[in-house]
This record gives structure tokens, C-alpha cells and sequence, in this order.
């Protein structure tokens, strides 16, 4: 080889490993984080941990007025934020026409995806615990994750819809069918996976999400489960958050016990949603 | 074939969420009214405030809930300013406070139809801590005062090791901040007394206790004041003297009680009138005999 | 012979009847959709008024520049002061140190996985950087506390683990899993044309990715750069947690600090509605919001370039 080409061979060399590099900096992080959690969470892992309510201040006993309390939030977001996020993509795709309007729902979404979640936090204790008079509860933290969960579930719905090949409304308007007809009957079951998707990630999320929760008031205990609605409540990142600062004496591995039940919940939801996204590639593959 | 599978999916999910829904909603038993039925108390109210309280109020609540087991309380501990603001807004029931709530707030909880009434159920004596390492045992109220003001910086200005000072203090959500703030930055009570001074910007001012707690323990330039009940072993209280003359006192339920102690504190509870019903059944039982064992439990002071 | 029906009964007319059934039907559905259309709308202009209203008013007690460069925040103090400036220079801080880390980091694993890994290693990658990004924001914080705050503390000889260079690290590790994948669609969106015109003039692969590569996905790189910016400067219980909360202008990165979110989280409390303080953080939160805001907006108009550039 001649000089300059070693050199430019050398350079390459040094580059890409300079790439590697990174990339190795990349993740090792998140394998120390899971290790670090998992070994020094998994020790207080149990049934009793699992199934009973906190005693002595959250020292002993269990979590699980935390656990029920975030799978209710993930609920309670969901139920307001998929249906109306998958209307509100179902009418940018369907029946929004290119003008104004159309630009400033887009951008709207666009923004809402950006707002901080303590900004959120703001909104729902202004707007849904003080306005609205809910009170710090379960209802008004739903309210709060939902909107923050809106821009994610309208954005994955209209990409789902978007995916629905041309031919597939076409030839459903070709028979007669309304457009209302066709949505129902042949875009949406197709746009199905996708949807889930979002609305799982969307789960993920407000199962992780402390911000919003710290200002419209979760408890950091409530020895029995929410009743109604209306009722304060336990979550899991709350949990964490007050138990590695708020109480004395707390045994350091309870601690890690609770951020690997969270870790656990967010995480198994996220690796749900990527199982349902392959599947859903691998049917259309296939179909 | 696909919108099948697909359909029988959706009725999955659809079916998981009805279900997930109905749990929640059920047994809606709203005994939202706090009535006291003959022997059977039930119901449920919240309790917003502070943070050293907290560990006072869960166990008291723990042990009432024992004792009723149709009543359910729920206690939150961000700090007493947040309790009061709780009390003021209405979110609240009882506000757990370790400061006494101040005018102003009084006027604003008027101005709510909303009248405080305070009870005290037990005492605290606040202890200033630093790691073991730390050879300073004692300090007055002027040094602690000029520490937290960043006019002392380093420790050997008080007889420790020559290491910058690492002051740590609760953010202003705590009523601990304010009362430190008070009686040891202003130095209420003395001669040298000064309402203007203001916390130094150079402290830190962390979200939690508990947190503090952890930072003295592992940081042997670090000095905290939480409450009694927060003093572990892995801490060392110092001694404190009120002016340079007076013995040092280190904190304790003995010194709290007999007033030796220059930092001691009420803890109290607010309600919007006087207490009726479950909430007062509540507050008996804290003021009781079987209650008061328990603060001694924690690590406060009772009130006897 | 043939009996007189009423004209509904006849296949005709029930099928008018029907149709005309659906056509209601629909209608109703039909508004409803475009209700959740202006729903994302509502919420948005909901916000922003919500900020503007509760706290707008503060500025009638401290004037705006009084309140943006001031450096003194005495809430509960009688009277009180509300000056922003050590927030704002710690947010600052927080998002420096978080953009130097995962800006180098993001691009050059990205320009590894989208040019030069092999298919298997980007299908091991990937997923784990999607754990990272799934990671809850409050276990981050709780990771920084326990783990990264000692070690900060002892290889820079500070005189405690909470600071802005912690937080910072912390934040990095938050923004990179978006600043990696958007930069990777970026990399990727460019036509592989250009990379074999680059080859057949007798360029390696890493002339290539260097000198045709980037370039050509810069305008989706800096939107995954504002992106990530924007993800630092809105994180709040991170910060809360390892920043140190000090209330001083911190003037290097080391020192304890609080960002504007921390300042929020930590005063909401305690702050009675309607009060002075209360409409001080509101004012924090329109400050922010405004601020994220642009960042995003600016990224979303660099992405729709990008991908004009490029659609054929």
C-alpha cells in the first residue's frame, strides 16, 4: 500500500474506534443501573413486599397500595387519553383538510409533546384539583397524565392510520361503505397494533411519571386502597421518591426494592409495546 | 381472518379494562361523612404537612386505623408550609406542622373561610448534627447563626479541623426551615437578636430530611438540624449553648422537657375549627397516654 | 294480486331508512372526532393560559426585569423577594453539561449504528439504549444520589456530590437515547447515492460518513441536538434530587445548584393559591414553558427541512 493510503487506512481505523467507543459509553450505563437496582433490590423483593400494606412509616410491611395505586393511574390515563387521542388522529387523517387549522392542531401536538412534566404538574393542580374542585385524587392525577400522555397517543394513532395502505379505503368506499364505514370496519382494525403501541407506551409512562403526581398531591401513605375516585392514593415513583428522602431510619434496601418494582412495571410495559409493534411488522409481512 | 384475530384482541383488552375499572370503582362506599356510629368509627380524612412529624403521624395513624378498621387515613409529609397552604386551599383535613402557623397565613385562611385551630401533640427537640468524624462538639447559638449565614466557612473558626463548612438546611417548603430560620439564624430570644438576616445562598437547601441525614453521614464537613426523631448512629448531635457562657445541652427527651434545651419546638396540628367527629376521636387518641408512648417510640418529645 | 305496501316496508325504502339512520349516526360520531381534533388545541391554549393568568400577576409586585436578573428568592421572608437568576443560570449549567456529554456520545453512536454496525450489533444496541430511555426520571435521580454523587464528590474533591456536574451526567444519560435515534433516522435518510458516488471517487468508508455523511444529515442532527436540549432543560426530579439546591448564582458547574424545575418542584408546596409565591412559580413555569417551547418548535421546522431535503 502506498503512504497516504496507510494513513487514511489509520485515520479510519482510530475513527471507528473512536465510535465504538461511544457507543460503548452508551450502554454500559443503563447495564450498571439494571445491575446495581436488581442486586441490591432483589433482596427485599417477596410476596409479603408485594402484597402487604406499609406499616411503621413504610419501614416494614409492603407496597402495595403503591403498586395498585400507579396501575390505577396508567388506567385512569388511559381511559381518558386513548380514545380521545385516537378521534382527534382519526380526524387529522381522515377528514382534516390542508389549511390553517390543520397546521396549528400539528403544531399544537408538537408542543404538547414538549412541555415540561412539572409545567403539567402546574396545570392539573391549577385547572383539575383547584378549578374543578377534584381535590388531590386519583381522578385529578389521571387527568393531568392524561393530558401530558394526549400528544403521544394522538402522534402514534395518526402514524398508525398513516401506515393503512391507500388501496385498503379505496376499496372500501368502492363497495359503498360511508367514510365513517371504512374507518371503523377497515382502517382502524388495521391501525390496531399501532395504536396499542402507543397507548401501552403511554402506560409506560405515566407509571414512571413523579412530577405531575408530586404537585396534585399523591400520599406517601395510605394504609388501605383507594375507594373512589376522589380518593388520595399511592404511586410507585412517588414511593421511591419519598422513602429514599422523607422517612428515618429507612432500611437502604427497602429503597432499592421499590425503584426494581418500578423498573420492573415501566419496563415490562415498554418491552410489551415492542412485542406488539414486531408482531403486528411480522403479520403484515406475512399477510 | 386478520380483523378476527385482531377483534378477538381488542374484546381482550376492552374486556381487561372493563374489569380493571370495575374493581376501582366498586365498593364506592363513600362514608365520606366522619361520623362516630355508636362503637364503630368509620370514614377517612387526610393529613398534609410536615415532614418531621410525618414518622409521628403515620404510626399514630397506623395504630388508629388497628383500633377502627373502617376508618382510613391518609398522611402526606412535604412540609408545613405546604400542610398550611393545604389548609388554606382546603385540601386538607389536619395540617401537620413543626412551626407555628404565622398571621399572615391566618389572615389568608380567613379570608377563606377557613379558621385554624391548633393543637400541640407533642415536642421536638431540634438537634444539629455532623458526621462522627467531626471533631467539633459544641457550638452556640452566634456561631450557628454565622455558619448558616456563610459569615463562618470554615471549620476550624470553631475549633474543628481546617475544612470548608458544608452547611445543609430544608428548603422553604419546611416548617423546620422557618423555624431554624427564626430562632437560630435571627436568633430570636437574644441580645444580638436580627430579623433581616436571611440564609446564606451558599447552603444547600434539599428537598428532605432525610436526605440531609444521609449527606452528614457520609460527608465529614457537612452539618444538618433535623428533628430528634431523624438522630441515628450514624450521626453525632452536638451539644448546644445558648450564649458562650451557658453550658453546652445536647438534645433529648429529658432536656427537651425540662427547657434546658435552647432549640426546642412544638409540634402541632391545624384544623379548620375545632375538631368534631373522627378527626377529633383521632387527635384524642393522640393525646392519650397509649399515644403519647408512642412519640417517645419515634424519638420525639411527649408533652408530659 | 300484488297486496298494496306501505313504500317504507319495500327493500328500497328500508334501505333509505337505514341509510338515513347511518347518516345521522355518523354525523354524531362525526362530531365528535372533530371535537378530539380541537382537543390537543384546547389543552394547549389551556396551558398557557393557566400560566399567564396565575402568574402574570407577579410581575405587578416585581417588575420583570427585577424578577428575571435578580438573585435573591426569599419567599417566606417578610417582605418577600423573588429573583430568578440563580435558576436560570443553574438550568443553564444542568443543560450544558448534559448537551457537552450526550451531544459527542449521541452522534458518534449514532453514525456507528446507522453507517458501520454490523446488522447484528444494531439489533443488540438498540434495544438497550430503548431500556435507557424508558428508565423513569425519579430512578435516575435516585441512582445519581446513591451512586454518581459520592463519585463526583471524591475524584473532583468537592465538598459534596450535589451539583450541577452531577445532575448534568444524569441529564446526559436522559437526552442521549433521543439525541441517538434522531441523528440515526437522519444519517440513514440520506440516499446512499451519495455514499457511492463518494466510493467510486475512491474514498474510505470513513472519508465517507466524515466528509458526505454528516453534512448531509447535519440539519437532523441539530434537530436531535435542540431535542435533547430541550429533555434537559424540562427534567425536574433529577435535578430535584442531585443538583444540591443552593440558592447562590452558581458560577462554576461543581457548585450546588437548583434549576428552574427543581425551584418549582420544591416551592408548590408550600405555596398558598393565589398568593405571592404561588404566582412567583407560576411565572417560573411560563418562563419554562415558553423557553421549551421555542427549543421545540425550532427543532420540529429543522426536522420538516430535513425531510423536504431529502423525500423524492
Amino acid at each position: 500500500m502506498k503512504a497516504g493510503a496507510l494513513k487514511r487506512q489509520l485515520s479510519q481505523r482510530t475513527a471507528f474506534g473512536l465510535l465504538i467507543t461511544a457507543t460503548i459509553i452508551a450502554i454500559v450505563p443503563v447495564l450498571v443501573i439494571a445491575l446495581e437496582i436488581i442486586g441490591n433490590g432483589a433482596g427485599s423483593i417477596s410476596w409479603d413486599f408485594l402484597t402487604q400494606v406499609p406499616s411503621q412509616a413504610g419501614k416494614s410491611g409492603g407496597i402495595l397500595p403503591a403498586i395498585i395505586g400507579t396501575f390505577y393511574l396508567m388506567l385512569g390515563t388511559i381511559i381518558f387519553a386513548l380514545p380521545l387521542g385516537v378521534m382527534a388522529g382519526i380526524y387529522l387523517t381522515e377528514y382534516a383538510k390542508d389549511n390553517w387549522f390543520t397546521r396549528s392542531v400539528n403544531l399544537s401536538i408538537v408542543n404538547l409533546a414538549g412541555v415540561p412534566s412539572i409545567v403539567y404538574g402546574l396545570f392539573g393542580l391549577g385547572v383539575f384539583v383547584l378549578l374543578f374542585h377534584f381535590g388531590m385524587s386519583l381522578l385529578s392525577a389521571s387527568l393531568t397524565l392524561a393530558c401530558q400522555a394526549l400528544a403521544m397517543t394522538v402522534t402514534t394513532a395518526r402514524e398508525a392510520i398513516l401506515t393503512v395502505p391507500r388501496e385498503y379505503r379505496e376499496g372500501s368506499l368502492a363497495i359503498g361503505a360511508t367514510r365513517w364505514q371504512t374507518i371503523r370496519h377497515v382502517v382502524l382494525p388495521q391501525a390496531l397494533p399501532g395504536i396499542i403501541t402507543g397507548a401501552v407506551l403511554a402506560m409506560s409512562r405515566a407509571a414512571g411519571e413523579t412530577a405531575p403526581i408530586l404537585v396534585v398531591g399523591a400520599a406517601f401513605l395510605l394504609p388501605g386502597l383507594p375507594q373512589s375516585p376522589f380518593d388520595q392514593f399511592m404511586a410507585l415513583p412517588y414511593h421511591l421518591y419519598t422513602v429514599a428522602a422523607h422517612v428515618p431510619g429507612m432500611p437502604k434496601s427497602t429503597i432499592w426494592g421499590v425503584a426494581l418494582v418500578l423498573l420492573i412495571v415501566v419496563l415490562s410495559f415498554n418491552v410489551l409495546a415492542t412485542f406488539i409493534r414486531l408482531k403486528a411488522r411480522q403479520r403484515r409481512l406475512n399477510a | 381472518m386478520l380483523a378476527k384475530k385482531t377483534g378477538i384482541k381488542w374484546l381482550a383488552l376492552s374486556a381487561t379494562l372493563l374489569i380493571m375499572l370495575a374493581t376501582a370503582l366498586v365498593g364506592c362506599s363513600g362514608n365520606q361523612d366522619n361520623t362516630v356510629t355508636g362503637d364503630e368509627l368509620s370514614g377517612s380524612f387526610n393529613i398534609i404537612g410536615s415532614n418531621t412529624v410525618t414518622p409521628l403521624t403515620s404510626v399514630w395513624a397506623e395504630e388508629f386505623m388497628n383500633l377502627h378498621p373502617k376508618v382510613n387515613i391518609a398522611v402526606s409529609g412535604p412540609g408545613s408550609g405546604a400542610g398550611i397552604a393545604a389548609l388554606i386551599n382546603g385540601t386538607t383535613d389536619i395540617c401537620q406542622a413543626s412551626r407555628t402557623i404565622k398571621q399572615q397565613e391566618i389572615d389568608q385562611a380567613n379570608a377563606n373561610g377557613v379558621e385554624p385551630y391548633e393543637i400541640q401533640v407533642a415536642t421536638d427537640a431540634l438537634s444539629v448534627i455532623v458526621n462522627p468524624a467531626n471533631p467539633v462538639s459544641e457550638l452556640t447559638i452566634t456561631q450557628l447563626s454565622a455558619i448558616y449565614t456563610n459569615q463562618i466557612t470554615n471549620w476550624r473558626e470553631v475549633g474543628g479541623n481546617d475544612a470548608p463548612i458544608v452547611a445543609i438546611a430544608r428548603d422553604t417548603n419546611s416548617g423546620t426551615h422557618v423555624f431554624f430560620k427564626e430562632h437560630v439564624v435571627q436568633m430570636a430570644g437574644l441580645p444580638a437578636e436580627d430579623k433581616s438576616l436571611e440564609y446564606g445562598s451558599k447552603v444547600l437547601l434539599l428537598p428532605s430530611t432525610e436526605q440531609g441525614v444521609s449527606e452528614i453521614a457520609r460527608n465529614p464537613n457537612a452539618i444538618f438540624y433535623p428533628g430528634l426523631g431523624y438522630v441515628t448512629s450514624t450521626v453525632k448531635p452536638l451539644a448546644i449553648k445558648k450564649t458562650a457562657d451557658t453550658p453546652g445541652v445536647l438534645p433529648s427527651v429529658e432536656t427537651a422537657l425540662d427547657g434546658s434545651y435552647p432549640v426546642a419546638r412544638p409540634l402541632l396540628y391545624y384544623t379548620n375549627e375545632v375538631p368534631t367527629g373522627i378527626i377529633k376521636s383521632f387527635i384524642d387518641y393522640c393525646l392519650s397516654t397509649e399515644g403519647q408512648a408512642k412519640v417517645i417510640e419515634i424519638g420525639y418529645v411527649p408533652l408530659r | 294480486m300484488f297486496e298494496r305496501v306501505a313504500p317504507d316496508a319495500t327493500a328500497v325504502g328500508v334501505g333509505k331508512t337505514l341509510r338515513r339512520r347511518w347518516r345521522l349516526g355518523e354525523k354524531f360520531i362525526e362530531s365528535w372526532i372533530f371535537l378530539a381534533g380541537i382537543l390537543t388545541i384546547v389543552v394547549l391554549l389551556g396551558i398557557i393560559v393557566l400560566l399567564l393568568k396565575e402568574g402574570l400577576p407577579i410581575f405587578l409586585d416585581t417588575p420583570l426585569w427585577e424578577f428575571f436578573f435578580g438573585t435573591k428568592w426569599y419567599p417566606v421572608s417578610e417582605p418577600p423577594t423573588f429573583g430568578i437568576m440563580p435558576f436560570f443560570v443553574a438550568t443553564l449549567w444542568v443543560t450544558l453539561v448534559a448537551t457537552a456529554i450526550s451531544v459527542p456520545v449521541g452522534v458518534a453512536c449514532a453514525a456507528y449504528l446507522a453507517e458501520v454496525a454490523p446488522a447484528k450489533v444494531r439489533e443488540t444496541v438498540k434495544p438497550v439504549i430503548e431500556v435507557l430511555a424508558g428508565i423513569p426520571s425519579v430512578v435516575m435521580g435516585f441512582i445519581g444520589l446513591m451512586l454518581l454523587s459520592p463519585l463526583v464528590q471524591s475524584v473532583f474533591h468537592l465538598n459534596t456530590g450535589l451539583s450541577g456536574l452531577t445532575a448534568g451526567i444524569m441529564l446526559s444519560l436522559m437526552s442521549l437515547p433521543i439525541v441517538i435515534s434522531v441523528s440515526e433516522d437522519a444519517l440513514r435518510a440520506v440516499p446512499d447515492d451519495f455514499r457511492q458516488a463518494a466510493y467510486a471517487l475512491g474514498t474510505t468508508r470513513w472519508e465517507t460518513i466524515w466528509h458526505v455523511s454528516i453534512p448531509g444529515a447535519l440539519s437532523g442532527i441539530t434537530a436531535a441536538i435542540m431535542l435533547g436540549v430541550g429533555r434537559a432543560i424540562g427534567e425536574t426530579m433529577t435535578v430535584l434530587m442531585v443538583a444540591g439546591g443552593a440558592l447562590a448564582v452558581p458560577v462554576s458547574p461543581t457548585e450546588p445548584m437548583m434549576p428552574m424545575t427543581a425551584a418549582i418542584a420544591s416551592g408548590i408546596g408550600n405555596a398558598v393559591r393565589g398568593g405571592l409565591q404561588y404566582q412567583a412559580l407560576f411565572a417560573i413555569g411560563l418562563i419554562l414553558f415558553v423557553i421549551t417551547l421555542a427549543v421545540n418548535l425550532v427543532a420540529d421546522r429543522v426536522l420538516e427541512h430535513q425531510k423536504r431535503k431529502f423525500s423524492r
